[in-house]
């Protein structure tokens, strides 16, 4: 078990080393000043202590995201409602802020707490369409994102625009409810703490709770967990719930910890990252963390490398699209697991019949 | 509500209907193809953006629109065999690996454009070229009829001529019944001599041309140009109607006007006193309405089905 779990590990690390090795011949291949260009990705968040704090405050949208992947695809539902979850979460949280006057500490817990359950009833609606009508949550799941999206941006160019903000804006969330910061010089927010213990919640849930334990088991085998007893139709149900709750809980933390105003007109792509980052890191909560940070870092270094050198930051994208492909793909790589696996069983093998000669 | 009516009952929203049904068309029937086989293809979207830009470069470069389709063609058939490797042979999920296709295209196709055309927004500074334009002769004369069916892009004409094409292939051909075989029980399929990864490879290809034709059209016929993230979900409307339309070809030729229509309908209600929000809305919510309706249907079926077996 071991082994199996220092060759994925290891298999990873390759997945990530050749996406990064085409990455760098494709910088090679198109720019005019490729080393700058490199060292800018791969130092500049390092560079000032701004940079590399705007490493960690992409770090924390990215973990709620593939938290909330993570739940559902254990559960093998491909719900990617995520962004839609997110979006709306942002949404529910600038009403909190804005209209409701609470005090410090209450009102940002109000307003997650708000963002959370607004998720959460976009995570619903494909797991009820699923659960009663066998209704494909893929599909669903993503129409639905494009209807959050215009859902939300009607509630705010309606009723919370600020017309006197000159861009299409809302008006200013009320100064309690925003998070504070936690490092100075950088915006570094509550919300990281926040995100490190829905890790440990996810973590707990999945792995050490009898609900969690029933997702796992449906997500790896949906007849055995049907016929062991387990109410598979349930677990459809709450992991898809659970997921959209978490994605707005994430959507609500990073509007209270990044913005002052509502000002997104278009679906962040927090969503999508949420599952590149659940693939890094194999949907174990544990990993998210590790997972969300070297997205961030890649990400953040891109952005650097686009405004320092005529290279653009879109390269990224296909880092991200080769590591997916890879590391998803079972047969990659597979030859030397196999040969690993022949040789622990004949090692095995040899040492029972030593025993039994003995 | 009259308003409605009369945006609704003229030649314009018909021909309106038409011209935006074609890359849904496409796509759908290349939805259809890959899921007879057994395969969910879910980067049909990503297909027709990459394919949507080849075409505008290289029309831009060869001068001719010929060229730049064969080339969107191309591409989009060159994406399934991707595809097709990375699951087939690399065993790789084809729901993840279809993910990954979309992230790539959306992100890549950014950054060619700005290699190409020194912008990251549209392909305005290329001189990209149109595909033609068809008058039916007689037909278009003809009242009504003629302006709503006539002067369409080749290419909508050609996507209907691809439902018959496509249920010709399917229920009129060898390889047709392979496919269906296949996608119906792939260990049956298997124990009687079909090698299920090639029909599955055929399938995929077939799918990813279907995409490309569906490209080639929303940036060389619907609009003349490139524009980012251009085809803002159609490959996943696609997919909705594929399975709305009971996967068949004449249901998902069906479905895909009716989604046809709720965009040609968002599109003429903009200048109505609509929140813009909620007209932009009409096509994803027809598509869950249709799914649910779809879906109710289907297990409507399999309960009797059940039922009468108990009896």
């Amino acid at each position: 078990m071991r082994k199996e779990a220092f060759f994925e590990i290891i298999r990873t690390l390759v997945a990530i080393l050749v996406a990064l090795l085409l990455a760098f011949i494709l910088v090679l291949s198109v720019s005019k000043e490729p080393w700058k260009a490199l060292s800018s990705f791969l130092t500049g968040p390092l560079s000032t202590p701004r940079h590399f704090g705007n490493v960690v405050e992409m770090t924390i949208p990215l973990m709620f995201t593939s938290l909330a992947v993570c739940v559902m695809f254990q559960a093998k539902q491909f719900n990617l409602g995520t962004t839609g979850s997110f979006f709306i979460g942002a949404v529910a949280a600038t009403i909190v802020a804005i209209n409701i006057k609470l005090p410090i500490i209450i009102h940002p817990a109000a307003a997650i707490l708000f963002g959370g359950i607004a998720g959460s009833l976009v995570g619903t609606i494909p797991a009820i369409l699923k659960s009663r009508w066998n209704a494909s949550e893929l599909v669903s799941s993503l129409m639905l994102n494009y209807i959050m999206l215009f859902l939300g941006l009607f509630i705010i160019n309606f009723y919370l625009r600020d017309v006197n903000a000159g861009a299409m804006v809302s008006y200013k969330l009320e100064q309690a409810s925003l998070l504070p910061k936690l490092i100075p010089k950088t915006r570094i927010h509550f919300g990281l703490i926040l995100a490190l213990l829905m890790v440990a919640i996810t973590y707990l849930f999945l792995y050490r709770t009898k609900w969690g334990y029933a997702l796992r088991i449906t997500g790896q085998n949906i007849k055995f967990a049907e016929y062991s007893g387990i109410n598979t139709l349930a677990v459809i149900l709450y992991s898809q719930i659970i997921g959209g709750f978490i994605a707005g809980i994430g959507g609500a933390t990073e509007l209270l910890g990044m913005y002052t105003r509502f000002q997104w007109q278009s679906l962040p792509g927090y969503g999508w990252d949420g599952v590149i980052v659940a693939i890094l890191a194999r949907n174990n909560p544990l990993y998210v963390p590790i997972a969300a940070f070297f997205l961030a870092y890649l990400r953040i270094g891109a952005d650097i490398m686009s405004r320092m050198t005529d290279v653009q930051s879109e390269v990224v994208t296909v880092i991200q699209g080769i590591m997916i492909m890879l590391i998803a793909a079972e047969r990659f790589l597979s030859v030397w697991r196999h040969r690993m696996i022949v040789k622990g069983a004949k090692q095995s093998i040899s040492i029972e019949g030593e025993s039994v000669n003995g | 509500m009259d308003n409605l009516i009369a945006v609704i009952f003229t030649t314009t929203f018909g021909y309106a209907v038409l011209r935006v049904t074609t890359p849904i068309l496409f796509a759908a029937l290349g939805a259809l193809i890959s899921d007879k086989a057994g395969v969910i293809n879910i980067a049909l979207e990503g297909m027709m953006l990459t394919a949507a830009l080849v075409g505008v470069i290289i029309s831009a470069y060869t001068g001719s629109a010929l060229l730049g389709l064969i080339a969107a063609i191309t591409a989009g058939t060159l994406m399934g065999l991707i595809l097709a490797y990375f699951s087939l042979n690399l065993k790789t999920n084809i729901i993840l690996a279809g993910i990954a296709m979309n992230l790539m295209a959306s992100g890549g196709t950014i950054f060619v454009l700005f290699l190409a055309a020194n912008d990251k927004g549209m392909s305005s500074s290329l001189n990209s070229k149109v595909l033609p334009t068809v008058q039916i002769p007689i037909f278009n004369n003809i009242p009504v009829i003629g302006p709503i069916f006539s002067g369409h892009n080749i290419l909508t004409y050609v996507s209907i001529l691809a439902v018959i094409a496509v249920y010709i292939l399917l229920y009129k051909t060898p390889l047709g019944l392979r496919i269906r075989a296949v996608g119906e029980n792939d260990h049956a399929a298997d124990s009687v001599g079909i090698s299920v990864i090639k029909v599955r490879y055929i399938a995929l290809a077939l799918s990813g041309t279907l995409a490309g034709l569906g490209g080639a059209y929303m940036s060389m016929g619907y609009v003349s140009w490139f524009s980012t993230n251009m085809t803002a979900g159609r490959g996943f409307i696609a997919m909705a109607a594929e399975a709305m339309g009971m996967a068949t070809p004449l249901g998902t030729f069906l479905t895909s006007l009716l989604f046809g229509f709720a965009d040609a309908l968002s599109n003429s209600l903009q200048s109505l006193r609509v929140p813009a929000e909620f007209v932009q809305m009409i096509p994803y919510v027809a598509t869950i309405l249709g799914l649910i309706i779809y879906a109710t249907r289907n297990t409507s079926k399999i309960n009797k089905a059940r039922r009468e077996q108990k009896a």
